[in-house]
């Protein structure tokens, strides 16, 4: 059942970034764009998205006993400043790179591959996690 | 801002906090897909499976709306950039413990300063980058 569960909230998620244009670097890189023609669109995926969580997670996290990281370290942005290079540069975070599998295209397929690789590579750095 | 899309823009970002809610809520996980990524790779066994059954909805997802609504158009965009972007995802979601997802809509749903500094940090950096690509080269 928890397998099953995990598959539907990954179903629906990767809905989600389709509809709401995530899965397509182009508009990806036009919010990101903001000397260009800029799309303020993904501020509203963001924010619709937080909009839920911000609700919702906090009497599920009350009853769950979960832990999370506080400190803000050299790692975490590190980490997030390299990422967002990435990001700039591809027009891919993780999620949409994976739903975007589905394009059988060699451009996500080359881009997960890297990003599995760069995900190992990094294992020999002390990891950091908001909980996974 | 012609391109601008608001309504589906909301209601694909409501989904994604929806999906995220559903795993916590079902699955007591964080919907950080980096995470769940990584972990594929990193975790002893019996923790793999969910991680493959939420990357494997994923996917569906994707043909699904192929099925449903078209794909969206593919770009020019040489394989080399492809690589070093896709590396620099992975490393720096590695590093920094989160991506657009676990950062951005489960760790700003928890209001956690530390996903907020990486959330800013990330898109300051995505920013930066986007304009030395399309602008600059």
């Amino acid at each position: 059942m928890k397998n099953l569960s995990a598959f539907g909230a990954g179903l629906l998620f990767g809905i989600g970034l389709w509809l709401s244009g995530m899965a397509n670097p182009q508009k990806v890189l036009d919010f990101l764009d903001v000397a260009g023609n800029w799309d303020p669109s993904l501020l509203l995926v963001m924010g619709g998205a937080v909009a839920v969580t911000a609700v919702a997670f906090r009497p599920l996290l009350k009853r769950q006993k979960m832990s999370f990281r506080k400190d803000i370290d050299v790692p975490l942005l590190a980490g997030a400043a390299l990422f967002g290079i990435g990001w700039g540069i591809g027009g891919y975070c993780p999620g949409p790179a994976l739903t975007a599998l589905a394009n059988l295209s060699t451009e996500v397929f080359v881009f997960v591959a890297a990003m599995v690789a760069g995900g190992l590579l990094a294992r020999i750095w002390p990891s950091s996690g908001p909980g996974r | 801002m012609d391109n601008f899309t608001p309504v589906s823009a909301l209601a694909g970002g409501a989904l994604i906090g929806l999906a995220s809610v559903w795993l916590l809520a079902a699955n007591g996980r964080i919907a950080g897909v980096s995470g769940i990524l990584h972990g594929l790779f990193a975790q002893p066994p019996g923790d793999r499976l969910w991680r493959a059954a939420f990357v494997a909805g994923l996917i569906v997802a994707g043909f699904a709306w192929h099925f449903l609504a078209g794909g969206f158009p593919s770009r020019e965009i040489g394989l080399g950039w492809v690589a070093a972007a896709g590396l620099l995802v992975g490393f720096g979601t590695r590093l920094g413990g989160g991506c657009t997802s676990g950062h951005g809509v489960c760790g700003l749903g928890r209001f956690s300063l530390r996903s907020l500094a990486a959330v800013i940090v990330f898109m300051a950096a995505g920013m930066a980058a986007t304009f030395v690509v399309r602008h600059l080269l």
